[in-house]
């Protein structure tokens, strides 16, 4: 697999084909699959991805705290927004949806992880029912996201505990804008920066959950990765390109999360975990899902 | 090296890739050091795992994935009823086992028996579900599970790679990686073989039969692609 998105770039742009193609070229080389087998199993994700946004439609739906779930379903029907009726509102209700479903334990695709499953289902699947694009094209999204994930891993990280919260939404958001772009019809070039411009909008990003549960905030955190994510393909489809190259900026992201303080990495001691409430609630809902399980 | 099918995956149940599903691939690679369900586990939580292992449902993965359970099995949320019900003595601990500079935040070390086998095996949970065993009985190894592995201990006699080599080619199974280690020179060696096709039980019956050969183990592949 690629370590540069650079590198994968540019052989795309040379020979005339999609980051798709190379990304899927380079798996069914390392692991000894076909190319069919591989977008078999990118089906299977696609298919587990819409049953979690379903799932999560439903109001009733509540995490083991209690804390999160029945929001997704807000968007739905609830009170309209200036945004109503749009891409952008049916996105936030996918990425809600899925994320909400997590924390339930529900079954998801973690892509990259489960604390950012909501970000690339939502872009991906909306774009798609907006724009009636094909499940064909959408798996090739799939490969593309999981090319620039798989350089994150590489060259930075996808953990929270390591990296914050930018290596999860943040990195989500940076693969649901690239693998869009080029679900669109942008260039291999145009969805680096796409990537880039996702990316450089999370830098910082903390993780901090209420009680170390994947729940508060990371639900909306997926929304607003979400969100972050839309203004990037808008920005790249309109031609437009970020200064720093992707690479520099994934490194970047892996550079903050080494010196990012441990209370903000998954450990629940700082961020919103650690305010009055965030404490209150936490100490609250443990101890229910404690005596819950018995 | 990273998989796609790694990144886009694994099909989990949630909330965490790291704490969730990771967690669980670490209890079933540890589940194949002692060739099924352990009788008892203790199991000592580092770092993150320690700090925020409950709310992560990390605890109910590690016992899920040392009952046989897999990433994407529902079963998972409910396993600490499961465990009880089968009476299985597992026991959890929060503690420390290095510096944050040497082991990676999300680390557990589990202490297993089954009938007259027992391992002890720590790993690592990497993110977005990958993981790696560090330590299998005091020998350091890089087991990521991506593979099927097969883990044995022999005595430091000549030639025993080659025999092993040889077994294993005439069973058509193709070697990915072999590693060897041993804590001093004519001590127990620790062989780490990691393979593209699946050994069957009688692969691993015939070197257990070696005369040098003290055990060995099977660990299925726990990884997506």
């Amino acid at each position: 697999m690629y370590k540069s998105l650079a590198d994968a770039i540019r052989d795309a742009e040379t020979r005339g084909v999609t980051l798709a193609t190379v990304a899927l070229e380079a798996e069914s080389n390392d692991g000894g699959r076909t190319i069919d087998d591989i977008r078999q199993t990118l089906g299977r994700a696609l298919h587990i991805m819409r049953g979690a946004i379903t799932q999560g439609e439903n109001p009733d739906l509540r995490s083991a705290s209690g804390l999160v779930g029945g929001d997704a379903a807000k968007l739905n029907s609830g009170p309209d927004g200036p945004l109503s009726g749009t891409l952008f509102r049916d996105v936030l209700m996918r990425a809600l949806a899925v994320q909400e479903v997590n924390a339930a334990m529900g079954v998801i695709v973690a892509a990259p992880t489960a604390g950012g499953a909501g970000v690339l289902p939502a872009v991906l699947t909306g774009i798609a029912k907006a724009k009636n694009i094909s499940d064909e094209r959408i798996i090739d999204a799939l490969a593309t996201a999981g090319l620039i994930g798989a350089v994150v891993a590489e060259r930075a990280s996808l953990s929270g505990a390591e990296g914050g919260c930018q290596a999860e939404t943040g990195a989500a958001a940076g693969m649901a804008a690239g693998a869009a772009v080029e679900m669109l019809g942008g260039t291999p070039s145009q969805a680096g920066h796409a990537t880039a411009l996702a990316q450089q909008g999370t830098l910082g990003l903390v993780c901090d959950p209420l009680g170390g549960l994947v729940e508060l905030p990371c639900v909306f955190r997926n929304a607003t990765g979400a969100a972050i994510a839309l203004a990037a393909i808008e920005m790249a489809m309109a031609g437009i390109t970020f200064a720093i190259p992707v690479d520099e900026v994934i490194d970047t992201m892996g550079e903050i999360g080494k010196a990012m303080d441990v209370r903000y990495r998954e450990t629940a001691g700082g961020g919103l975990a650690a305010t009055p409430t965030g404490r209150r609630l936490a100490k609250e809902r443990l101890v229910q899902i404690k005596r819950a399980s018995g | 090296m990273v998989s796609l099918l790694d990144i886009i995956g694994p099909v989990m149940v949630g909330p965490s890739s790291s704490h969730t599903a990771g967690a669980c691939r670490l209890g079933l690679l540890a589940r194949g050091l002692v060739g099924g369900t352990p009788q008892s586990a203790h199991i000592e939580l580092h770092g993150s795992f320690a700090r925020t292992g409950e709310g992560h449902g990390t605890d109910k993965a590690l016992v899920g994935g040392l009952m046989g359970f897999r990433p994407d099995d529902e079963r998972l949320r409910d396993a600490l009823d499961i465990m009880e019900r089968e009476s299985l003595a597992y026991t959890f601990e929060k503690t420390t086992l290095g510096d944050d500079s040497d082991v990676h935040p999300n680390t557990v070390r589990i202490t297993l028996t089954r009938n007259n086998y027992s391992a002890v095996m720590q790993g690592s949970s990497l993110g977005a579900g990958r993981v790696l065993i560090t330590q299998i009985d005091g020998y350091p190894v890089e087991v990521t599970g991506n593979l099927h592995t097969i883990v044995l201990v022999a005595e430091d006699v000549k030639g025993s790679v080659a025999r092993i080599a040889t077994l294993l080619a005439e069973a058509e199974l193709n070697i990915a990686t072999l590693r060897l280690s041993r804590k001093q020179r004519g001590g127990d060696a620790f062989m780490v073989i990691e393979l593209d096709e699946r050994p069957g039980e009688n692969v691993r019956d015939t070197i257990r039969a070696l005369p040098w050969v003290r055990y060995a183990f099977r660990l299925d592949k726990v990884g997506s692609a």
